[in-house]
């Protein structure tokens, strides 16, 4: 196990794709310390920013970042198998494009966690920022599969082009939840802000707190007693099923519970 | 000026027929002469590499108003080739639309040094010029979309080609272009209205014409005026599975302007994208072996190919009503589609071509049956519509499948399934040999383009080299391809006008490179009387007097004078 510190407080963004698993494999103490990073436009080694010692006698995790990490940047990026833990807030892009293995942050994490994603495991003990989950500006393409946990809120755009996988949040989520997607699950245990779901094509948004505002352009559907969250969860209702969205011709699904949704009554006499 | 003498190089000048002999080349004052005194030469020692001259790249959007809306369209393109700045070279960022320092530097680390922008619209000719200004290292120039003009649509109609040829001369000096370039003829105009031409005998809108008559008219407006390269011709229902009886139409439309003197009076672009034989996308297949069968007969047309190779990239074009058939192909994704008031349209869309999927497979093998079916390779340009079938550092690849049967299996294996039925390539086995790739690359393309001093290395051209590290003698390129491919797309040295700018794979110098543009004199210069000018006022969102591109737009400009014969 290869344990990091930062040496000091970090005033720019630090990008330090080579904390990663995959990279740290084969690899010698030495030879992980020189590792490249950089600090705002300086090119520095991972040893200039960081304290890091090995204890060989852990094997898992194989990582594991102790401190402030809020302004380092692309931590498990791209990686395929190992664990990362970080007891401490964790900065963007934490586990960008994951294609296996598990991140867990005992804090928490900023945006664009888990963007992109294929698969693996994020767990997040805090709360996440904005565009967890979601691709960067421009890209098209957003998770593909895997798991991401948050067990505080998270923030506006999360979700957003979701093409697989499940996203499960504790806490409430922020405006824009699932923008564009087209399948997976999006999972909020309480409240979400206005506006979930736009011109979303498939998949299932499951709400159990109040919904803030539904658009105008998502039509009643039924009402069921149950949803399945994945393989392990199924949740209770009964649910306001919703369809839409109907501007782009969309088969997407919005259940909201409807014990903490009587303002969506009204939709009950369009059954 | 310093004088260089490349010592002991295989040469390759197709257009000197000189094929793989070794000698040397002797560059002073930017040109290439007989002999240097060796004594104060720099020497080149070049033995066992392959020396050619600098690349002629005849279709690739570099820049314009298309090529700068793409690069806003697309971040997620730059976020994955960010270019970081050395003490040398500028910072930028790639992918599929490289920006424009990022275009200069790869085009001469892969020895190419004139390139051509094959569309501007006339109203965005400064924008284009602003952004060929900070290309370096290459010669360009840019072609104005004439095709849907309405003075030229107008003057056609009425019969009246040399008051068409000296509006087209006028517009050539106004833009600072270099030849005719026409999309879609009609289909544009149409596309104002919502509508598209589907045929060459269709009628366009408001305008008693057809894209025949456009066609035509244009290739003898082009005569007329003596212009160096023919009618740039991208043809209608690009792009429509079926269209290659469309592609064969226009080429038999222009022989009645052919004079059979061997001299081409059309040029057909990205001919792929036009190749598509079956009724509609699930009976897709090639239409190559028609199209190829048609210019091994005729010789008065010329194309390039518009390959694809597979990339994640991002299609642009004037043709705005193509742009949106593809569109509704694709289903959600962004893009972006325009008129261009009275001369054009656009459209933009990120496009991926896969090798699983049967449509692209079938792309990627068109394009390589066209480049092997046909016989002559002086009619064939090898482009890859940049950045349409891909971008075009990815040219080397394409080398590699056409001198090489070996890697166009091994990427035929890896495609799909029903394409690889459908491909007539197993049944190819034609390997192109060095000489033949510096012909499509070079010496064709400078031969078409109607460049004297470009494209080859003989006395009096200009010294625009690459050198290359393969040996033709020790190796064997088509059985053992990847070397090869690797050399092509990294030269050993770039010499642009003398100056050696890439130098072991690595850029050593920068320097601007020119903007070439025609001036074309007729006998009567075009009358601009108040009729123009009112016609100006009530359809052009610009003034007269602020439309044309003046001299101080262009930072280096080459101004090429034409007499014409009008």
């Amino acid at each position: 196990m290869i344990t990091i510190t930062p040496k000091r407080i970090f005033d720019v963004p630090i990008q330090a794709t080579c904390i990663n698993a995959d990279v740290f494999t084969g690899k010698t103490l030495e030879e992980i310390k020189k590792l490249p990073i950089t600090e705002g436009k300086e090119n520095l080694i991972l040893d200039e920013a960081f304290n890091i010692s090995e204890d060989t006698a852990v094997e898992t995790p194989n990582i594991t970042l102790i401190g402030d990490f809020s302004k380092v940047k692309r931590i498990g990026q791209g990686m395929k198998t190992g664990e990362i833990i970080i007891n401490g807030n964790v900065g963007m892009h934490t586990g960008e494009k994951l294609a296996g293995g598990k991140i867990i942050v005992n804090g928490n994490s900023d945006g664009w966690t888990g963007s992109e994603m294929k698969k693996g495991i994020i767990e997040i003990h805090g709360d996440a920022g904005d565009y967890t989950a979601s691709p960067f500006r421009g890209t098209c393409t957003g998770m593909k599969g895997g798991l991401i946990t948050v067990d505080g809120n998270v923030g506006s755009n999360v979700g957003c082009y979701l093409q697989g996988g499940t996203i499960k949040i504790k806490g409430s989520a922020g405006r824009f939840l699932g923008h564009r997607m087209t399948d997976g699950t999006i999972y909020v245990e309480k409240d979400c802000a206005s506006r979930a779901g736009p011109f979303m094509t498939g998949g299932k948004i499951i709400i159990t707190g109040a919904v803030e505002l539904l658009m105008p352009t998502f039509t009643i559907d039924s009402i069921k007693p149950k949803v399945k969250v994945d393989a392990n969860l199924t949740v209770q209702g009964p649910f306001y099923v919703f369809l839409g969205d109907i501007a782009e011709r969309g088969t997407g699904k919005i259940f909201a519970l409807k014990a903490t949704n009587p303002a969506l009554v009204s939709y009950e006499k369009y059954l | 000026m310093t004088e260089i003498l490349i010592k002991n190089g295989f040469v390759i000048d197709p257009l000197n027929k000189i094929d793989c002999q070794k000698m040397d080349i002797a560059i002073k004052d930017g040109r290439i002469v007989e002999k240097v005194n060796e004594r104060d030469a720099k020497i080149i020692d070049a033995s066992g590499l392959t020396v050619m001259a600098g690349g002629v790249d005849l279709h690739s959007h570099i820049a314009g108003s298309e090529v700068n809306l793409g690069r806003m369209l697309r971040p997620d393109d730059h976020v994955k080739d960010a270019v970081r700045k050395t003490t040398l070279t500028r910072s930028g960022t790639g992918y599929s639309i490289p920006s424009t320092y990022v275009t200069g530097y790869r085009y001469s680390k892969m020895g190419y040094t004139t390139v051509m922008n094959p569309s501007m619209a006339a109203m965005k000719a400064k924008h284009a010029h602003e952004e060929l200004n900070d290309i370096p290292l290459i010669d360009k120039a840019a072609f104005t979309l004439l095709g849907d003009w309405w003075f030229a649509l107008e003057t056609i109609a009425k019969g009246d080609l040399e008051e068409c040829a000296r509006h087209i001369a006028w517009m050539i000096r106004a833009t600072r272009s270099y030849a005719i370039k026409i999309v879609n003829p009609g289909g544009l105009e149409s596309w104002g209205f919502g509508r598209n031409v589907h045929s060459l005998d269709d009628e366009v809108p408001n305008f008693a014409l057809t894209p025949r008559d456009i066609v035509t008219g244009l290739a003898k407006v082009n005569t007329m005026l003596n212009m160096p390269h023919t009618i740039h011709l991208h043809t209608n229902n690009l792009g429509v599975p079926g269209n290659y009886k469309t592609t064969i139409e226009t080429m038999q439309a222009l022989e009645s302007v052919y004079k059979g003197d061997n001299k081409p009076v059309g040029h057909i672009t990205h001919i792929q994208f036009g190749s598509f034989a079956g009724d509609n996308w699930a009976h897709f297949k090639s239409g190559a072996a028609e199209i190829a069968n048609y210019l091994n007969s005729h010789n008065h047309m010329t194309i390039d190919i518009g390959q694809v190779t597979f990339a994640d990239t991002t299609t642009m074009t004037a043709d705005g009503p193509f742009e949106f058939s593809l569109y509704e192909l694709g289903g959600h994704n962004k893009w972006v589609n325009s008129d261009v008031e009275t001369e054009s349209s656009g459209g933009i869309i990120p496009f991926h071509f896969k090798k699983k999927n049967a449509v692209n497979a079938i792309q990627w093998s068109i394009g390589l049956e066209l480049s092997l079916l046909i016989k002559d390779p002086w009619k064939v340009a090898m482009t890859t519509d940049h950045p349409n079938g891909g971008p075009f550092y990815h040219y080397p690849r394409v080398f590699a499948w056409l001198y090489s049967r070996k890697a166009r299996e091994a990427t035929l294996k890896k495609c799909n399934k029903k394409a690889q039925r459908k491909s007539l390539l197993p049944t190819i086995d034609r390997e192109y040999t060095l000489y033949e790739i510096a012909i499509i690359t070079r010496a064709g393309n400078a031969k078409t383009l109607g460049l004297k001093n470009k494209g080859h290395l003989g006395i009096g051209a200009e010294a625009d080299v690459a050198i290359y590290n393969i040996n033709p003698e020790t190796t064997d390129i088509a059985q053992d391809y990847k070397p090869a491919r690797k050399a092509f797309s990294n030269a050993t040295y770039t010499i642009k006008d003398g100056e050696i700018v890439v130098k072991d794979k690595e850029l050593v110098a920068i320097r601007p490179g020119r903007t070439m543009w025609l001036d074309v004199q007729t006998k009567e210069p075009l009358r601009i009387d108040e009729e123009l000018k009112r016609k100006f006022k009530q359809y052009w969102t610009i003034e007269f007097d602020n439309y044309p591109v003046t001299d101080h737009y262009i930072k280096v400009p080459e101004k090429i004078t034409i007499q014409a014969s009008v």
